[in-house]
């Protein structure tokens, strides 16, 4: 089975490492995958705040895209960033719910030579891997066991809401259950779904940093040595804006934090360039891990 | 009983406080000046028909992340909303500050769909012109919507400059040590991304502009 | 016999009713009665305003006399609520009353519709339909069923024991089947109750043993209902009797051999306590349990499982009770009337992730805390959290599995109540801070709300807000090491954060997990939530769509003692109704086979659900038992060679009526 893949304009700026690790990760994994062809912005939740029709028109462009590209069958179109999942699993379902909606939508792409028929399967990354790979296969796959590494998983709301996909909309574990087979430690903790504020950081500050300094202070409180995110802009909130936390509410937060494709690619034994590792802030300190015969581990 | 004696000199600050106290503001709602229809058509507008099932429970204000920083709690906006308290509602910080993590939708006992009536509520206020002219929020939005509709894709770069010179320009000053580091990791670029059918996605977008406001 | 329409011409009287306004404001009534009397046939045609008044019935009756009218129609409500009183006006006129045919033009017509035009066409339609079809009308007999005395109480719960004591004073004798080892069901289980603070098992214990001990009362526990067959006053019920390992008749409950099982300590979750407490394989769920009898539970005990225990419980045993070799016995016995008083199961809270039931140990369940405030609870009575600790703040949460659509949409009616009566017993008990999140405190019953009005004097807090969550996520040193509950003070529009050191989540009533099958197997109806349907919500509270079974308690929906208590009392004077009457009439509308026609294929033995066909071997001809045939009319359509017709849906009857409602003439009228 060959996925589409939907970069997202994040991808392309603040969180290029994760594309970076993710790419190489489904490549030393063999999974195969073609990018989506001229994809464009999916309107995140800007779009919708103005224009409702319009928000939708945009991400279905997207989809019929993925229809003119794999000509057959079910497409599983893969969109790591939260946002961009959301707003085209959104837009997937409410086609699909609402007929009025369709209608419209579609009779908007027929002016431009498209149409949507109704063969996406918007996928996070985190699912295929768990749940089309298993974990099973990364258990065979991994190298370098991230022995002793305690790890925050972070998800964020907009993979896990509103819609039920692969995993619970409050209390989710399937990244946990991922770094367990990665050999580390999953820290349990009550705010694995909390948000971070999303863009708020640069609109009314103040708020956004302080949801981002309960994240960071509990995951540091409850014993974890790196949180691992599967969103761009949680990440660079989460990452970014520690400086800041520590001054204006003086505090001493030090906790890295990386997507979690960058962590598969540790275990898998991919060096720090092929994960894009040096474009984070904060580099995880990964001196425990270890290759089974005593030699560190190439990337560190 | 004993009671405390009066101290002739006030200081500043209290004088002020008494000032304050003093002018009174008047609070009752008449009727006249409520849009008794607004709750249902927000509701059609919304996907959120139950929205006027709302048994005012607060689940969705004891779950939100922003509801420490909003005006109203998400459950008073529902029952304004409801009640017709247009004004009220779409001059609110509230709708701004939800940043549309679904906790309130999933949980809400009734099966409301909050987010999409915040969002209903955030485009009605741009159309009417009810948010207060810099206020960040609606200006990112308007920006992202105007970058994406020319080019396809957003650049953040050139997205956050265009924000902070339409609120605050100083603002860049602030965030320029942050906008070199990210630049120097390469997470910064400067050439503005665009998708290569600009005239397909024209096509889409341009079917109409704007809807009748509520 | 009556006077009958088969030898003269057909004289139709049409009557339309205008039901107040509930009718005549949307059906044109003097439109329909007008076209009504232009068709062949109709001899009176005209509308009232209430038809099912007195005066209404007389008209009726005064117009078969004056008109000699042999067949008489009236378009009004559903049958199911006056058909049976104008069947009687139109007997009292002395005419069969099967010449009677009722149209509904209330609850499918004005009822569902807004076009005062098309209603009064669809009136008319309906109407015309009947005209067509009371031609083929026939004189018809109703039948008498004998109504057997005794009566089957499913359930021994409070409403059960009530039935049952209520019926067995009344000299009849019951049969009371529990399939726990005990009767007492979930009253047994509470401490205090609401709102005169009497203890559960005071008021309870006496009833049980009343059960027990009296005459007229046969008490099966440890059984259930296998196999219902028959009809109203003719119900033949097998009932297996599941076995306890303990000769009933031989054990006197001197719990010695308890005492000398080989476990030392219990090992399994103890029922009775919620799991807050163990038993052993070999047990008596508590001090009182009625019957005072030992159960040996197959899941756990050595013997069972390995055959290669000490049997130290068959040695303590004076009086050789223990039986191993115990089997399933399976009795049959027969009632005229059944009284299902199944109860309810208590919602699961860890459907609701949010309050972290089972994640965080001083996460309560409202049932778990009557038997920790109990005195022969767990812990005595004493109030210690599963940490240790014993609680200084406590937070009740209420509406958990109620009042949501994510999980039950209803409300329990209870919770709000015992909610209160647990603020005032833990207060009593440990004199904590005891903070209730409520919706809307719901205290609509006989002394209820004084007792609310009791608990605020008592300072507890009440915090109008549902809960969000309940988490272990601290963000001030004073909520180290608690419980955090979130919620909107709603009133006062802000959201709190209370930490607290135990939580109770005050949990819904849900219909029992095998209400459905139990449902199938007494062929009666279930609401949609899952809880026993009565036949009518408000006149009909205890009957059920089958005839000669009731329901009463929580199976028909949730509900307090007082109120199941009470419904067990109506329950058990509608089937003292029949028993006393000795007999009941049955509907005429029976299938029966025309003998020459029958080829005896079988067809309809097989699928009959009332099995009340049987195959005469020497004629080979198939047989329709009237008393046991419902009227379903599956036979009917199943019978390849046309042989069986049913009284008021013989073929005739049905084609003209759809003749008529396609504006066709039907040869047979004219």
């Amino acid at each position: 089975m060959k996925y589409l893949y939907y970069p997202g304009c994040s991808l392309r700026s603040t969180g290029r490492a994760y594309e970076e690790s993710l790419l190489s990760v489904l490549k030393v994994l063999d999974i195969p995958f073609e990018e989506l062809n001229d994809w464009n912005c999916c309107g995140a939740t800007s779009y919708v705040s103005i224009d409702e029709t319009d928000a939708f028109a945009l991400a279905a462009r997207n989809l019929a895209l993925a229809e003119l590209q794999s000509p057959d069958g079910t497409i599983n179109l893969i969109a790591p960033c939260s946002a961009c999942f959301l707003v085209l699993l959104k837009t997937e379902r409410y086609l699909e719910s609402y007929p009025d909606v369709r209608e419209k939508i579609n009779s908007t792409l027929d002016k431009a030579g498209l149409h949507y028929h109704g063969r996406v399967n918007v996928r996070h990354p985190l699912d295929v891997f768990v749940n089309d790979y298993g974990l099973e296969n990364i258990t065979k796959r991994v190298k370098y066991p991230l022995k002793g590494l305690k790890v925050a998983s972070y998800y964020g709301c907009q993979m896990v809401r509103p819609f039920k996909t692969f995993d619970h909309s409050h209390y989710p574990e399937t990244m946990d259950r991922l770094v367990k087979v990665l050999g580390a430690e999953p820290v349990d903790w009550p705010l694995k779904t909390r948000c971070c504020g999303g863009s708020l950081t640069g609109t009314i500050q103040e708020a956004g940093l302080r949801l981002n300094r309960l994240l960071l202070k509990e995951a540091e409180k409850r014993g974890a040595d790196i949180m691992l995110t599967c969103c761009p802009l949680c990440q660079h909130n989460l990452e970014c804006y520690q400086e800041r936390i520590n001054r204006k509410f003086d505090e001493k937060i030090n906790i890295p934090v990386a997507f979690f494709t960058q962590l598969m690619g540790v275990a898998l034994g991919l060096s720090e360039k092929e994960l894009g590792m040096q474009r984070l802030f904060k580099m995880p300190s990964l001196k425990q891990i270890t290759h089974p015969k005593g030699e560190m581990a190439n990337a560190w | 009983m004993q009671l405390p004696t009066p101290t002739s000199v006030h200081s500043e600050e209290e004088s002020h406080k008494i000032e304050k106290m003093k002018r009174v503001v008047r609070r009752i709602k008449f009727e006249s000046e409520l849009d008794l229809n607004f709750g249902e058509r927000v509701a059609d507008k919304a996907y959120g028909q139950k929205l006027l099932s709302c048994i005012q429970c607060g689940t969705c204000s004891a779950t939100c992340p922003l509801a420490h920083y909003m005006d109203y709690t998400p459950r008073k906006i529902i029952a304004m909303t409801r009640e017709g308290f247009k004004e009220e509602v779409l001059n609110s910080l509230t709708i701004w500050l939800c940043a549309s993590c679904y906790s309130c939708y999933v949980q809400c006992p009734r099966q409301i769909h909050i987010t999409d009536v915040m969002y209903t509520l955030k485009r009605e206020a741009i159309q009417m012109g009810f948010h207060p002219k810099r206020l960040p929020i609606p200006i990112l939005a308007q920006e992202f919507y105007k970058r994406v509709l020319k080019d396809g894709r957003n650049t953040e770069s050139w997205l956050l400059v265009s924000l902070y010179l339409r609120t605050n320009p100083f603002i860049m000053l602030r965030e320029a040590i942050l906008g070199l580091k990210l630049f120097l990791r390469g997470r910064l670029t400067i050439g503005r991304e665009h998708v290569k059918r600009r005239d397909q996605l024209h096509t889409i977008l341009e079917h109409k502009k704007g809807e009748a406001p509520l | 016999m009556h006077g009958n329409g088969h030898n003269g011409t057909v004289r139709i009287g049409f009557y339309i009713c205008h039901c107040g306004h509930n009718i005549a404001s949307i059906v044109d009534v003097k439109a329909v009665s007008e076209y009504i009397k232009s068709l062949s046939g109709v001899v009176i045609s005209c509308e009232y305003k209430y038809m099912c008044s007195d005066p209404g019935q007389e008209l009726i009756q005064k117009d078969i006399k004056e008109h000699s009218l042999n067949r008489i129609i009236v378009a009004s409500c559903s049958p199911l609520l006056h058909e049976h009183t104008f069947r009687t006006a139109v007997e009292k006129g002395g005419l069969n009353p099967y010449y009677f045919q009722m149209v509904n033009i209330r609850e499918d017509v004005s009822w569902v519709h807004t076009d005062m035009k098309a209603a009064t066409e669809k009136a008319k339609d309906l109407s015309r339909a009947a005209v067509q079809r009371v031609f083929h009308h026939k004189s018809l007999e109703t039948k008498h069923v004998k109504i057997h005395p005794d009566v089957l109480i499913v359930g021994g719960g409070i409403a059960g024991i009530h039935a049952a004591l209520t019926l067995a004073n009344a000299g009849k004798k019951v049969y009371l089947i529990e399939r726990n080892p005990t009767i007492g069901g979930h009253m047994a289980m509470f401490d205090k109750t609401f709102p005169t603070l009497d203890c559960a098992a005071c008021i309870l214990t006496p009833k049980m043993s009343q059960v027990k001990n009296h005459p007229n009362i046969i008490l099966w526990t440890y059984s259930e209902v296998a196999k219902v067959d028959g009809y109203v006053g003719n119900y033949k019920i097998s009932i297996r009797r599941k076995p306890r390992y303990v000769n009933e008749e031989l054990c006197v409950g001197c719990m010695d051999c308890i005492e000398k099982c080989v476990y030392k300590e219990g090992k399994t979750p103890d029922e009775f306590n919620v799991g807050l407490s163990k038993r052993k394989p070999i047990y008596i769920p508590f001090p009182q349990a009625t019957p005072q009898i030992v159960v040996i539970d197959r899941e756990t005990c050595i013997e069972f499982k390995s055959g290669r225990c000490k049997k130290t419980c068959v040695e303590a045993c004076d009086r050789k009770a223990i039986d191993f070799k115990q089997k399933e016995e399976i009795k049959e016995i027969e009632v005229g009337t059944i009284i299902l008083t199944t109860g309810y199961q208590t919602f699961d809270a860890s459907r609701v992730p949010f309050y972290g039931y089972g994640k965080y140990p001083n996460v309560y369940t409202s049932l778990e805390v009557e038997r920790l405030v109990n005195a022969s609870g767990p812990t005595g009575g004493e109030l210690i959290l599963r940490d240790g600790r014993h609680p200084k703040t406590v937070g009740i949460i209420h509406c958990v599995g109620s009042r949501d659509k994510n999980t039950n949409r209803w409300c329990s009616r209870t919770c709000c109540m015992y909610s209160l009566k647990l603020a005032h017993l833990l207060k009593e008990h440990t004199d904590a801070e005891v903070y209730n999140f409520y919706i809307d405190i719901r205290a609509a019953g006989k002394s209820y709300e004084e007792f609310y009005d009791k608990l605020l004097d008592e300072n507890v807090h009440f915090i109008r807000g549902r809960v969000a969550e309940v988490s272990d996520w601290a963000v001030r040193p004073s909520e180290e090491g608690k419980l955090i509950i979130r919620a909107e003070d709603t009133l006062i529009g802000i959201v709190r954060r209370v930490p607290v050191d135990m939580v109770v989540l005050a949990v819904g009533m849900e219909p029992q997990a095998d209400s459905q099958d139990v449902r199938r197997m007494f062929n009666i109806s279930c609401s949609t939530e899952g809880f026993f349907l009565e036949r009518h919500p408000k006149l009909a509270p205890v009957d059920t769509f089958t005839d000669g079974i009731f329901i009463a308690g929580a199976c028909q929906g949730p509900k307090d003692i007082p109120d199941s208590v009470a419904q067990a009392g109506a329950a058990a004077a509608q089937a003292l109704i029949l028993i006393d009457s000795g007999e009941i009439e049955l509907e005429p509308n029976t299938a029966y086979v025309v003998q020459n026609e029958c080829s005896g294929c079988r067809t309809c033995l097989t699928i009959c659900p009332f099995t009340a066909i049987s195959r005469d071997e020497a004629k080979q001809k198939a047989f329709i038992n009237e008393a046991l045939c419902k009227g379903c009319g599956t036979c009917v359509a199943a019978c390849p060679s046309g042989a069986i017709k049913q009284n008021l849906f013989e073929d005739e009857m049905i084609f003209s009526e759809i003749d008529g409602l396609l504006k066709m003439e039907s040869p047979a009228c004219c």
